[in-house]
This record gives C-alpha cells, structure tokens and sequence, in this order.
C-alpha cells in the first residue's frame, strides 16, 4: 500500500488556487471576489502543511503554525474587507467594484 | 583583570537594588502623572514631581551613606547586576542567545561610589529646584507642564547616572538634551528662547554624532556596551598589543569624548551654554549648571578605565579642559548680565573637572563635580531670586546695595562665591585644590605615545592653566557679589528690591549650607587639612599596570604626597583674586573703565566672547543654510538661464533667417512629440481601467508568464 | 485502493465542487455554501495529513466565522443575480488555465526529492500534537513574534471593522 503522493495535494490545492483566481477574475460582486481571495489562502494553506507534513513531524508543526496564521489572517482580511464592502454600499448603493469611481477622470 | 569583574555584589543586596529602581521610576510617575493629569490636581500638581523627587533623594541618601560607610576601593566598578541575566532587575533589550557574552543590550543598573555620589546630588539640587520653582514660576501659564519637565528630566538623568550599558547611558543622555531642550524653549514665545533651545539641541548633537562613532568603534571591537566589559576587554587588548594601546582605542576615547564637549559645553562646542541661561533661572540651576553638564564629566568618569589605557585621549582631555577653564574665565570677567557670567562660571569650572580628568585625577573631577554642584546651584538659585527680586532684570549694572534688601540671598550667594573661589574651609577650596595639586602631578605613566618629545611640555600646560583661571574665578566672582549686593543702588529697580519668598530662600539656606560644609573632610572624618581626601578615599583613582594588566585602586595620598605646593598656589591665586575684586570694585583704587580702554583690542575681544558665536555663524551656520540657497542660485543662474538663454538664442537665429525651418521642421518636430505622447498615452490607458479586475488579471498574467519563462526557457 | 486514497479521492471531489459552485452559481448564497463545502474539505485533508489542531481551527474560524460572516454580508447587500458572463470566465480563464498549466508542470516534472522532500514518504506519522503546536507558539526561538504580531492585527482588525462599518450618522453629521 503506497501512500498519497504529494503531488495529489499539490495539485488539488492548484485547482483550488486557480478556482480561487477565476473567482477574483470573473465575477462581479465584491464579496464573491472576497470568496475567492479565501480560496486561494486556502490553497496556500494547504501547501504548506502538506509540504510540512511531508518532511516529518518538525516539518508538520512549522506546517501546522504558518497555517494557522494564514487562518487568521483571512479571519482578520475577511472582517475588514466586508466592512469596507458595507461601507462601499452604503455610500454607492453597489457591490460592483467598478462603481466606486469618484476618483476616476 | 580580576580586579575588576566582581560577580557577587559586594554589600548590595536585593533591597538595594529596589531603592536603585525607585529612585529610577519616581520622577518618570509623577512625569507621566502631571504630564496628562497635572492641570487638574490641586495646586495643579506641584506637590508630586517635589515629593517624588524628595523620595529619592532619601532614598539616594541612604544609599550614599552606605557607600561611604564602606571606602573599600575595590567598590569602583560594582556591577550591581545579578549573576545570571535573565533574573532580578536587569531588563533584557534587544536580547538574544546568539551574541557571546553579556553583550546584549541589557539594562542593568551599575552601582558603585561614582553612582552614589551621582545620584545624591541629581536628587538633592533636584528637589530643591522643584521647591524654589514653586515660588520662581507662580502663575506661569504653563505651570505643571513645568513640573512634568523637571520631571521628564530627573528620570533620565537619573538613567543616565544609574545604567550599566553604553547604549542605554546615549539613550538617556539624548532624552536630558531633549527636557533640555524643552526648559530651555520653556517661554518659547521669546524669540531669543526658542532660538537658543534649538541652537542648544543642535550644538550638543554636534559632539554626540563623534560620541556614537566612537561607540560604534568599541562596539566593532568588542562587541559589548557593557561597561564592566569593555573595561575587561580594553585591558586585554592592551596586554595583547604589547603594553600599548591600539590605535584605534585612542581615536575612540577622543571620539566619546566629544560628547562630553557638546553637553560640558567645552571649549570648541561651549556656545550653547550662555544662550541657554534664555531658560527659566530654576532650569538653569538644575540642567545647566548642576547636573546635565556635569553629564559630560560623569561620562568621562564612568569611561576612565578606558581613558587610562589611552594617554593621548587623556592628554587631549586635559588639554580640552584647561584651556576652557581659562578661557571661559576670560570672557566671564567682561559680562554684565548676572547669569551670562554665571554662565561662563560653569564652563570654566566643568573645564576644572574635566582638566582633573585629563590629569588621571578621577577622584578630584568628581569631588568638583558634586560641590560645584552646590555652590553652582546656588549661585543659579541666588541669581535668580535676584532677578525675581528686580523684577527681571539682569544687568549687574543696574544693581548695587541688594545687600540690605535681599539678606538671605546675599549670605547665600556670599558663602558660594567664597567655595567657587577657594577660600579654606569652603566646600570648593577642596575640590579646586585637589585638581591644583592633580594637574601638578598629573598621574604616572600618562606620557604621550603620539608625541614623545612634546608630551611632556603639552602636560605642563594645564600647570599654567589652571591657577591662572582659578585667580580668574575669584576675581569675577568677586566683582559679581560687589557689583550685585555692595555699593548702592544703581536704579529704581534696585532700590524697590525685596526678600524673595520662603519657598525660594530654604532652598538657597540649603545649598549655602552645602556650600559651605559640602565637600569638608571633618562632615565625614574629622580631620581637615591633612588629610582632606575623603572624597578620594569614595571614589579611588584606579591606577593601570600595562605590563601585568592589572587595574588598582592604590590609597590616595594627601598633601603628604604632593607636598604644599598645590596649597600655597591655592591660596595665592585665590587671595589675589578676591584682592584685586575688591580693589577694583570695592574700593575703586583701580578704575575697571580705564584698565578696559589701556587693552582696548583685548577687551573688545573678550566681551565679544572672542567672537565665536559669530565665527561659527559666519563659517558654519551660515554657509551651511545659506550654501544651498547659493548652490540653487547658481545652478539656476548659469545652468538653467544658460540653457534657456542658449536655446532661446540658437531658436531666435533659427528663426531669424529660416523661417521654413521653424515651420516644418521645428513644428513637425512638436507635433511629432504630441503625437507620440497621445499614441503611448492611448497605449497606458488601455492598461489604467481603473477596474480592480483588470489588473489583477495583469497581475496574475504576469505571474503566469514569469512561471513560464522561468520553466520553458530558462 | 487503500482507505487513505479513498478518503483523498472523496476530499479533492468535495474540496474542488465546491470550488466550481463558489465560481459558478449565481446565487451569492449557493456560492458562500460552496465556499463552505471547499473548507470543509481542505479542513479533511489537514486531518489526512496529521495536523487536527488545524483542521478543528479551520472548521471553527472558517466555517464557524468567515463563512457566517459572508452570509450576513450576503444578508446586509442586495441580491445581485449577476449574469454568468461566458466571456469574462473566458478571459480569464486563458490567465488562470496558464497558470495552472504552469504548476502542475512544475510539481510534476520534477523528479525524486526537492526542497529536501520526498513526494512518497507520506504524511507525518503520529501527526503534531497540540501542546508542540501550542510550545511552538510561545517559544521565542520559534514563533513567539509572530504569534504576538498576529495578535495585533486581529485587534486592528477589531477595531478597524467597527470603525469602518459604522454608519456615517455616527460622526455627528
């Protein structure tokens, strides 16, 4: 019985990264964009603790430590980022990202 | 180097270096109490930065008479910290495992004599200027913000005194210049205030960027800010280059010796001193006459281990000092305005000290330092009772016969001028005749490596020096008490004069007091003129043995050792002086008016302070501010007019005779640039959306095409 | 095929689903759930790999908070059918495919160890234990600092939120 390949992560964990920027490219709602921002921290996540855990359980704990920091992280970016998106509605009446454009011209 | 490195701490215990943190922390509270609070308390707060400051004073005080309770030499260099770093009170800054040694930036507190002797006389004249600003600043609009600067300023000269690392005393030595700053510009809507606190800051800083060079050489080195270290280090490095020290040790002990140039106000950087006296008198007493400027010389003091492996930095020391003393006493004969001459009183007396230094005499600095601190502090406080008294005016010239009027403040200030000038039985004829007697027999071993052949005449200079300024001394203090409280009175002012209040006369009984007995040896061991070295016998010279690399603390010798010549010249130059005061002042035998028109070059000289403020304005300032308005001019003149001027030309005879030319190719050519500039701004625009999504796509499309190169074609 | 792989199949299908709901639906509300579908599932591959402690944060602070936070930002905004723009997923779609292209190049070609990794040892065994996790933490030689930044900013962010997200008739307008 051979065991996952690190591969295998790594690549589900690109998938998810480039779910993630095709979220941020192609919708037009900021807080699906901000969704999209989670998945890619995840994937990113999930690269460095499966790397980590790949090295050995030193590799694991260090894994297991930026990961929660990435966590945290998005906790704190996902606060933030919907305030801003509430304020953004509440002074444009608009969740586009294109709207807010006083500064444009 | 055993000698030197004591890991237990002798007889300091734990408690003690509770009482040494108090003592720390009490001025920073009530600085940070009365910096937010202190408009609303009551009194608007003055009571808590003075019963703050009167708390560590006796806490100081127990602690000095603990140190003196015990001469035991070996107590230099003391390092109160406990064995094992990461326990008791010493705080681990910028702290890691990597760095070999203690050689972390760790706050620790280094207590010995020299810190004893530091701390009572910062706290003392400290909580009796708190006392007399009382009664000096009633109903100054900015009343407590007064009291949380004297405040702000205790704590970091008490820092200063009190810290064991190289990198804490410069943080502490930079936060006195800034409260120094701060009192100073205290009445910043003077002009002439805001301007000297700038110019004070600036002067200082001057010597302290030669002061970090230095410490970043010592550092380079030996990789350590921790005093006991260095010293431990330095003398290995002696040993190790042979019995002498590496060049670059002296560059560095001239190099930290700047600092105390700019903050003693020595003779090269001295010019900020006068300026200064702008500040509330109170302040003047405090910072500048007796602690912050004596900063300078308790550094010198705190570094002398490292001075004494270095004889051409103490040489270059000694020289510094004496030369200021004798100068600055020059200057002080000629002014007029009280505390100007008190002003050049107390460069010429930090120039004593650091002469004292130069000359190996580590205790007799320091004696001068602390009861130059009395006398000084209460000549400060005098002067400025009289001021208060004049309702401020400070032209001796328009004084005369306060005497009757202002009683106490005559007494006082009378018992000061006798310890300033030398008289027996006063408090500074000790320490003067100390340093006499120090820089007649300057210590052994001190003979330039630099210069072997001038060495010995460059020591035989601050001989000279030295009595002459302090002749000097009697007589312009002589001619200040005369000129102030003698004769009768010379204005209206002067003749409405009254007695100060009693919150500003107990602080000048005080110190009047401790002028008279402060630096007697009978207050300590009731002998009085053979052997008036107690002080040396609190804090020792330490004496260093290239060959064996060994630092001791040898007992002191008396006048037995130096034989009577240091007393006799006491005595001659100090009588001479107070004389020719009297003859001149007093008595008008002489008339001053004449003597000053027989030299009239010399005099006008002298009053002018030799001209070094404008010397520095018209050479340094003033090219400094005014070389890049120049540069600019220039370059606008010449460079950019001559382009203009040249195109304009090269185009007007262009024009003249090929008028076509302008027309097809010249406009062409304008064209050509808008054109382009429309095409690559066409260009731009496409990429400047101002949609977040385009340019992440960009973004993202860049990345991707880096992975590719980096991949495909690398 | 080994219950490990088995289990990994499962996760990537439910981690990658959810990803492609979250990209494709068009109702902000089925998008948030996919969102929470993926992170569930990168919260079982954690648990695959050996680090519980970050799978049970992640389900927590994840699911338990962003994921609500989304929904009451969904709550708090208008609903916005948008149009599933072929064209934009298109466009980006030819970035984002490159882009994964690129990687899998990247993982894949690259033969036996790298970086000091060997692909084929498997996860850790024994996995990290939670008092290592939290001795990592408030160890200064490893990620005490960091530990003591991250603090700081969620207070930051505490506070920013509030201040951002407050109505503007709070300043007294």
């Amino acid at each position: 019985m051979s065991p996952v390949p690190l591969h295998w992560y790594l690549a589900v964990a690109f998938l998810l990264f480039v779910l993630g920027l095709l979220v941020v490219l192609s919708r037009r709602n900021l807080i699906y964009i901000l969704m999209g921002v989670e998945l890619i921290l995840n994937a990113s996540s999930l690269v460095f603790v499966a790397f980590g855990s790949y090295r050995g359980a030193k590799g694991l704990l260090d894994g297991t430590v930026i990961g929660t920091f990435i966590v945290v992280l998005a906790a704190a970016e996902a606060t933030i980022a919907l305030a801003i998106v509430l304020n953004i509605f509440g002074t444009f009446h608009s969740v586009r990202p294109e709207d807010p454009n006083l500064l444009k011209e | 180097m055993q000698g030197l490195m004591q890991t237990d701490w002798g007889l300091f215990g734990d408690d003690h270096l509770r009482l040494m943190l108090c003592i720390l922390l009490l001025p920073l509270m009530a600085f940070a109490v009365q910096i937010f609070f202190g408009a609303k308390l009551p009194r608007r707060g003055d009571w808590l930065p003075t019963v703050a400051m009167g708390g560590a004073f006796v806490l100081a005080l127990s602690l000095f008479m603990t140190a003196v309770q015990h001469p035991d030499p070996t107590l230099f260099l003391h390092s109160a910290r406990p064995p094992a770093d990461e326990d008791g009170l010493a705080w681990n800054w910028l702290w890691s495992k990597g760095t070999p040694g203690k050689g972390n930036f760790v706050f620790a507190i280094l207590f010995d004599n020299l810190t004893a002797v530091m701390l009572l006389v910062v706290t003392l004249v400290s909580f009796l200027v708190h006392v007399f600003s009382m009664g000096y600043m009633k109903g100054d609009p900015r009343y407590p913000r007064f009291f949380a600067y004297l405040g702000l300023f205790s704590f970091s000269m008490l820092g200063l005194v009190l810290t064991s690392n190289f990198l804490f005393l410069l943080i502490f030595w930079e936060l006195v210049g800034l409260s120094s700053y701060l009192l100073i510009g205290f009445w910043f809507e003077k002009p002439s205030a805001a301007n000297a606190c700038k110019k004070a800051f600036l002067t200082t800083r001057v010597g302290d960027t030669g002061m970090l060079i230095g410490m970043m050489m010592i550092w380079w080195n030996f990789r350590t800010f921790d005093f006991v270290e260095i010293f431990e280090k330095a003398g290995q490095a002696v040993i190790a280059n042979g019995g002498v020290p590496p060049g670059w040790m002296t560059i560095a002990a001239i190099l930290v010796f700047m600092g105390p140039i700019g903050k003693s106000a020595q003779f090269p950087l001295h010019v900020w001193l006068p300026d200064a006296m702008e500040g509330p008198t109170p302040v003047s007493a405090l910072i500048h006459a007796a602690t912050m400027v004596a900063a300078g010389v308790y550094l010198v003091g705190r570094m002398f281990p490292f001075f004494m492996f270095a004889p051409d930095a103490m040489l270059v020391v000694a020289l510094v000092g004496a030369f200021t003393a004798l100068f600055a006493a020059t200057i002080g004969i000629t002014q007029f305005d009280i505390k100007k001459v008190l002003a050049y009183s107390t460069i010429s007396q930090l120039g004593f000290m650091v002469a004292a230094l130069g000359c190996g005499a580590l205790g007799a600095g320091l004696m001068h330092l602390m009861t130059h601190a009395w006398f000084k502090a209460c000549l400060f406080l005098g002067s400025g009772s009289v001021i208060h008294g004049m309702h401020h005016e400070q032209d001796m010239r328009k004084m005369g016969g306060l005497r009757r009027r202002m009683p106490i403040t005559y007494l006082t200030m009378l018992a000061s001028t006798l310890a300033i000038a030398g008289v027996p039985l006063f408090s500074g004829f000790y320490s003067k005749d100390a340093i006499v007697a120090a820089t007649l027999h300057p210590a052994p071993g001190y003979e330039s490596l630099a210069l072997p052949h001038a060495g010995g005449l460059l020591w035989s200079l601050p001989r000279l020096l030295i009595p002459l300024a302090a002749l000097m001394t009697a007589f312009y203090m002589f001619r200040l008490v005369i000129m102030t409280f003698h004769g009768t009175p010379r204005s209206g002012e002067a003749e409405r004069a009254h007695e100060s209040p009693s919150n500003m006369t107990v602080p000048l009984l005080v110190l009047g007091l401790l002028a008279v007995l402060g630096g007697s040896p009978w207050l300590f061991n009731g002998d009085f003129l053979g052997k008036h070295i107690w002080f040396n016998g609190l804090v020792h010279n330490p004496v260093f043995d290239a060959a064996s690399g060994i630092v001791s603390f040898p007992e002191q010798v008396g006048h037995e050792g130096h034989g009577w010549a240091p007393l006799i010249i006491s005595l001659v130059v100090a009588g001479s002086g107070i004389l020719l005061a009297f003859l001149f002042y007093q008595w008008k035998v002489f008339r001053p008016e004449k003597v000053a028109a027989a030299i009239a070059p010399i005099y006008k000289a002298v009053y002018n302070k030799y001209w070094i403020d404008e010397f520095y304005l018209r050479f340094i300032v003033r090219p400094l501010v005014f070389h890049w308005n120049v540069f600019c001019a220039a370059f606008d003149k010449y460079v950019v007019d001559g382009v203009v001027n040249g195109v304009g030309r090269t185009a007007r005879r262009l024009a003249d005779g090929q008028g076509w030319f302008d027309k097809n190719i010249v406009d062409g050519l304008v064209n050509l640039a808008a054109f382009l500039t429309q095409v690559f701004g066409a260009i731009a625009r496409i990429f400047q959306t101002g949609y977040l999504q385009h340019y992440i796509t960009l973004l993202a499309g860049g990345a991707t095409a880096v992975l590719v190169i980096f991949y495909w074609f690398l | 095929m080994s219950a490990e792989i088995l289990a990994f199949l499962v996760l990537a299908t439910a981690t990658v689903a959810g990803g492609v709901v979250t990209l494709w639906s068009r109702y902000v509300v089925h998008s948030a759930f996919g969102l929470m579908l993926s992170l569930l599932g990168v919260a079982g591959f954690y648990v695959l790999l050996g680090s519980d402690f970050l799978a049970v944060t992640q389900v927590v602070v994840y699911v338990g908070g962003v994921v609500v936070l989304y929904l009451f930002g969904v709550m708090l905004t208008p609903p916005d059918r948008e149009e599933r723009s072929i064209r934009r997923i298109a466009v980006a779609g030819i970035f984002a495919v490159a882009a994964l292209v690129v990687l899998l190049k990247a993982v894949f070609g690259m033969e036996g160890r790298w970086y000091g990794v060997d692909p084929d040892r498997g996860p850790a065994s024994g996995g990290a234990v939670i008092r290592e996790v939290g001795n990592a933490f408030m160890d200064k030689e490893a990620y005490l600092l960091p530990f003591e930044i991250a603090s700081v900013l969620l207070l930051v962010a505490l506070v920013g939120a509030v201040f951002i997200a407050r109505r503007e008739g709070g300043r007294g307008s």
